[in-house]
């Protein structure tokens, strides 16, 4: 059953970036400004949105956990936190190679950018928090706190860096400004594969994860008897 | 007939774990936990002293490596500051649960009539405490070092430091809990709390940088004391939300 939901959901999600990447590619002409490189829009920013929702879906998760005390919620909240983090990499990674040729730089402590780092770290540190503890109950426990507290962080880290920026010139600006309408519509178009394919991936981690907890239970009777 | 001892002991446990009712109850349960980490503290000195050697040994280090004139050190004083306050906090921080392991202490406090929430409020003012002794030595040391009149606008910058000062304590105390039995507890428990951290040391270095040279409060500086405020209010409500999950399940 589970196989086949994924396999259904991935399928879809290569079928619908097939078609959104025909029309982006063929379709839809250079960005004025920017040039080719502005497609690169349609993974950026969608990828952030998927991280951000994930995030999101992990905190609730975390709190049925410490509610409910069942380990699918945990299971459910590492493989959604998981799948969030490296759609949160590949914003990073598409933002930077944006920005290496619309700016011309690498990196640069825009208020997007930082804010987008700092949640990345908070992330990785919920994942080696769980590599450090070894007893399950333990560990969903523990790393339902600590995603909830991230979880209340984010947007207050968001509005943070924002404030903090705001007090120093702008390396460059952008925003405020429009977009064509077209593109606006490949935007959303493109948040859907990305989100089909988050939530194949979350789906093949959470059985991962329930099947770990299966063996370790085994190994744990194995050595009982 | 009086009752014995031992349902004495369940009738005060009634009233410690509902604060609403008797917060006089909760109160003085948390201040005993304050008097008692202190008490703890001040006789072994153990993370105090190496707190208090580590913030002077890197305020040292810093004015060797950079030489700061006094437009620099305006630009730098607030983030050299907390940078300082931020890894001194973290050697206080670490010690506050790990030292009820040995004779298992903590499952003794946690069987002791005390409910989780006055345990960690307890420990999270005896750190604030501890932590701001040491930030007021490593300010004097700042001011020495650095030719800085921190002493200018005292109450003021007092106030920005111990809002930031709880911040971090009120967050590290927690996890100060949650990362007690984990293998590589020193190391975890800065990596979590840092990046969590961040806005209130990023309002934090704003606010203290111009305080602690002795220049008056910016009217656009209000926000960053809003954001502290908000910070400090939003995660003491949390901890205290969860902590009971997190000491005992």
């Amino acid at each position: 059953m589970r196989e086949k939901v994924i396999i259904v959901l991935s399928g879809l999600a290569a079928l619908v970036l097939a078609h959104n990447l025909y029309v982006m590619l063929l379709v839809l002409p250079d960005e004025a400004a920017q040039g080719a490189i502005f497609r690169i829009i349609f993974f950026h920013v969608p990828a952030a949105w998927t991280a951000l929702l994930g995030f999101l879906a992990a905190a609730v998760a975390s709190a049925f956990y410490l509610a409910r005390k069942n380990l699918r919620y945990d299971a459910f909240a590492v493989a959604v936190t998981e799948t969030a983090l490296a759609f949160a990499a590949a914003n990073l990674a598409t933002g930077m190679i944006w920005g290496r040729i619309i700016w011309g730089i690498w990196w640069t402590w825009d208020p997007r950018l930082t804010s987008m780092l700092v949640c990345w770290l908070l992330y990785a540190g919920y994942l080696m928090l769980r590599r450090a503890v070894e007893d399950p109950t333990q560990r969903a426990r523990i790393a339902a706190v600590f995603s909830i507290f991230a979880c209340v962080d984010v947007p207050i880290v968001f509005f943070s860096i924002r404030w903090w920026r705001t007090q120093h010139p702008q390396p460059v600006v952008w925003g405020g400004g429009s977009m064509d309408p077209a593109y606006w519509n490949m935007l959303f178009a493109n948040w859907a594969p990305l989100l089909l394919l988050g939530a194949a991936l979350a789906a093949i981690r959470m059985r991962q994860e329930e099947q770990q907890r299966r063996l370790e239970a085994l190994r744990r009777q194995a050595h009982a008897w | 007939m009086r009752a014995p001892a031992g349902e004495r002991a369940i009738d005060g446990e009634v009233g410690l774990r509902d604060g609403g009712r008797r917060p006089s109850g909760w109160l003085r349960a948390s201040l005993t936990v304050v008097v008692k980490d202190l008490r703890a503290e001040l006789r072994t000195k153990e993370a105090l002293n190496a707190s208090l050697a580590f913030s002077i040994v890197v305020l040292l280090l810093f004015s060797f490596a950079f030489e700061p004139s006094v437009e620099e050190t305006r630009a730098l004083g607030g983030g050299l500051l907390w940078l300082v306050f931020a890894f001194a906090g973290v050697l206080i921080l670490n010690r506050s649960f790990a030292r009820e392991l040995p004779n298992d202490c903590l499952d003794g406090l946690l069987a002791s009539p005390l409910s989780p929430a006055a345990l960690y409020a307890g420990k999270a003012v005896a750190n604030f405490l501890l932590l701001m002794a040491v930030e007021l030595v490593g300010l004097a040391v700042f001011g020495v070092f650095y030719n800085a009149a921190w002493t200018g606008r005292f109450w003021p910058l007092m106030g920005v430091v111990a809002m930031g000062t709880w911040a971090m304590t009120a967050v590290g105390t927690l996890f100060s809990a949650l990362t007690v039995n984990l293998r590589l507890r020193e190391l975890m428990l800065p990596l979590l709390v840092y990046p969590l951290l961040v806005p209130a040391l990023l309002a934090a270095i704003q606010l203290t940088g111009p305080l602690a040279l002795g220049q008056p409060f910016a009217s656009d500086m209000i926000v960053w004391l809003r954001l502290l405020a908000a910070f400090d209010v939003i995660f003491t409500a949390l901890a205290l939300a969860l902590i009971d999950a997190v000491l005992v399940g």
